[in-house]
């Protein structure tokens, strides 16, 4: 039996991995992990599916975004279906109507999620805790009506069959082979651009105002400006996430707008570990295998996964890297 | 009693400053003035007001009713973060630090507000921030924390935090700084550094300082103002502040409950 402390306590309040400052030994080990990376990314497709992996990939850099927002920011969004799902629609009307090459399709679909998470963002940040929380559920919950409604979306049958274009026009995507080599790239870019936003003097600001809110604006810091940068960060990279997915699947549906999938990136993150830098990739490869590999269950896949995240929650609520973290002692 | 002040030597003026928590009055009507270039100590005791003054003049609480004057700006209706960019900077009683950072990274986010203003640039490395190290280093040292730099702010004892904490309040280099009981919970020796950093420190600044501590008040301050339940009581030096009954009455009353 788990020690009833860790039972009772709620999930956010389990130690963020990296307790110490971080040193220059860490960043050295952190290179070395993206080395790391970078090849397992080059040799994956010679044993897995490259769809199963590109789907994997757009996960993991949801998770990624979102995890810059809730372990960087401290802030819990419940509603980051909205900038992943609206990004998937922009993406797949722009390369299937408006006639846009893939990457431009993407670049639109992210944009578009800047401005959503802009306007969202300086609505929710003005109040603390669960009631931020609350009205990200609310302004999301607006977008999916929003895309059940609009002529936009394709309603309840979505924008299907989305072309995947020749990249700048030039080099084809239909082998799937040559997409994964585009997406892997797509994500390994946004997974530096996130190490690279929490190791900024901004990332150093945000930290300060994790850390001790009341302080930081003591010291002259408006905090509520960080806030919103880091929201609109956050949901540009889950919009770049949501319309590469577009792309790869050739198609926008209400799935990526619904609640639901707000949910699923909170499980991913919370199973990989919430506040390391790595963590929500481990999450999301999990959940999306047991997705894919627990199919034929149907409905139970649910019910399946509610059991894993409540083992998590149980046994290590640091999640899977943030106690590979804390046995290393160092910061991951 | 002092004689009369020219405006501009008031830093900092108070005019019937009150707050009221669902009907009870923490701080009421309180008109306060502080001199320019002056230590200037708030004592009463526990629960007169005075940590909920701090609070009211740095804009943490908004007052129910009266107004602020600094630098003969009216600050009333101004945020937190906007009256610190004015130089007038707090310390907390509860010691304030930033726990997961080292005592470096402390100092140097304030040096970061100071030196670069915002810091919304996500896309340059942290290495940046390197150029202020060794300014940070300095006001470590004279706080007396060498030894701790790359600490982290939690393992500190708490007479360390404290100095941490008025090492990061000074890299602001604030025209006035608010201390809430800066010496609570330090050492002997500690106590004596601390008093001869703030006499250092108030050379060519304005302070006002919360302390219980009265030895270490009647040695800095050169103006005590003494607050009972939310208002006034007396004000002048020492010497006459000590000996006014009602402060001493209000002491040993608070000694009683
Ligand atoms: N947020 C609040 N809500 C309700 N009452 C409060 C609040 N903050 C302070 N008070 C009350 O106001 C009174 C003044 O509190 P304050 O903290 O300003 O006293 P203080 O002079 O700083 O005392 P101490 O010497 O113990 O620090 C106390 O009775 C306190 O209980
Ligand atoms: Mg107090």
């Amino acid at each position: 039996m788990a020690d009833t402390a860790a039972v009772t306590a709620p999930v956010t309040d389990a130690p963020i991995a990296a307790a110490r400052p971080e040193s220059r030994d860490d960043r050295a080990l952190h290179r070395r992990v993206f080395v790391g990376i970078a090849v397992a990314l080059a040799l994956a497709p010679l044993v897995l599916y490259p769809v199963f992996l590109m789907k994997v990939l757009c996960f993991g850099l949801f998770a990624l975004a979102f995890n810059l927002l809730l372990g960087y920011g401290g802030l819990l969004s419940f509603g980051h279906a909205a900038y992943f799902g609206m990004a998937s629609y922009v993406a797949a009307n722009a390369a299937k109507h408006w006639g846009l090459t893939p990457e431009l399709a993407i670049l639109a679909g992210t944009l578009v999620a800047g401005l959503l998470g802009l306007a969202f963002g300086a609505l929710a940040i003005r109040r603390q805790g669960i009631y931020f929380s609350m009205i990200t559920l609310a302004l999301a919950q607006m977008a999916f009506f929003f895309s059940l409604q609009a002529p936009f979306t394709g309603g309840e049958d979505g924008i299907q069959a989305v072309p995947r274009g020749h990249l700048f026009g030039v080099v084809s995507l239909a082998d799937d082979r040559v997409l994964y080599a585009v997406v892997a790239a797509i994500f390994f870019l946004g997974m530096l651009a996130i190490y690279r936003i929490i190791h900024s003097p901004f990332g150093q600001v945000l930290k300060a105002i994790r850390d001790n809110e009341p302080r930081a604006v003591s010291l002259g810091y408006r905090v509520n400006r960080y806030k919103l940068a880091v929201f609109v960060l956050s949901a540009s990279l889950a919009g770049l996430a949501g319309a590469t997915k577009a792309i790869v699947f050739q198609l926008a549906s209400l799935t990526d707008v619904h609640w639901t999938m707000s949910g699923e990136v909170v499980l991913m993150t919370l199973v990989g570990g919430m506040g390391t830098v790595f963590g929500p990739i481990i999450g999301a490869l999990v959940i999306v295998t047991m997705e894919t590999y627990l199919a034929p269950f149907g409905a139970w896949v649910t019910v399946i996964q509610g059991l894993v995240f409540v083992l998590c929650v149980l046994l290590f609520r640091e999640g899977i890297v943030g106690v590979l973290a804390r046995r290393l002692g160092r910061p991951l | 009693m002092g004689g009369m002040r020219l405006a501009q030597d008031v830093i900092l003026a108070t005019s019937g400053l009150t707050k009221e928590f669902k009907g009870f009055r923490a701080v009421s009507g309180v008109n306060l003035e502080v001199v320019r270039g002056t230590i200037h100590a708030l004592i009463g005791p526990n629960g007169a007001g005075k940590t909920t003054c701090f609070n009211l003049l740095t804009k943490f609480l908004h007052p129910s009713a009266g107004s602020i004057r600094y630098k003969d700006r009216d600050i009333t209706g101004m945020k937190p973060a906007d009256v610190a960019r004015l130089g007038l900077v707090r310390s907390f009683q509860i010691s304030a630090v930033f726990p997961h950072m080292s005592v470096l990274e402390n100092v140097r986010i304030a040096l970061q507000r100071r030196r670069r203003g915002d810091s919304f640039d996500f896309w340059r490395p942290e290495r940046v921030l390197r150029a202020l190290d060794g300014e940070a280093l300095d006001l470590v040292e004279a706080v007396g924390l060498s030894a701790f730099a790359e600490h982290q702010a939690a393992e500190l004892s708490y007479g360390r935090k404290r100095a941490l904490e008025i090492a990061t309040t000074l890299a602001l280099d604030p025209e006035m700084l608010l201390l809430d009981e800066p010496m609570a919970g330090m050492g002997h020796e500690d106590v004596d550094r601390t008093a001869a950093l703030i006499r250092r420190i108030a050379n060519d600044r304005t302070i006002l300082m919360v302390e219980h501590n009265l030895s270490v008040v009647a040695s800095l301050s050169d103006r005590i103002t003494v607050l009972a339940r939310g208002q006034v009581l007396a004000e002048g030096d020492y010497a006459s502040v000590s000996k006014d009954p009602r402060v001493v009455e209000a002491y040993i009353g608070s000694g009683h409950a």
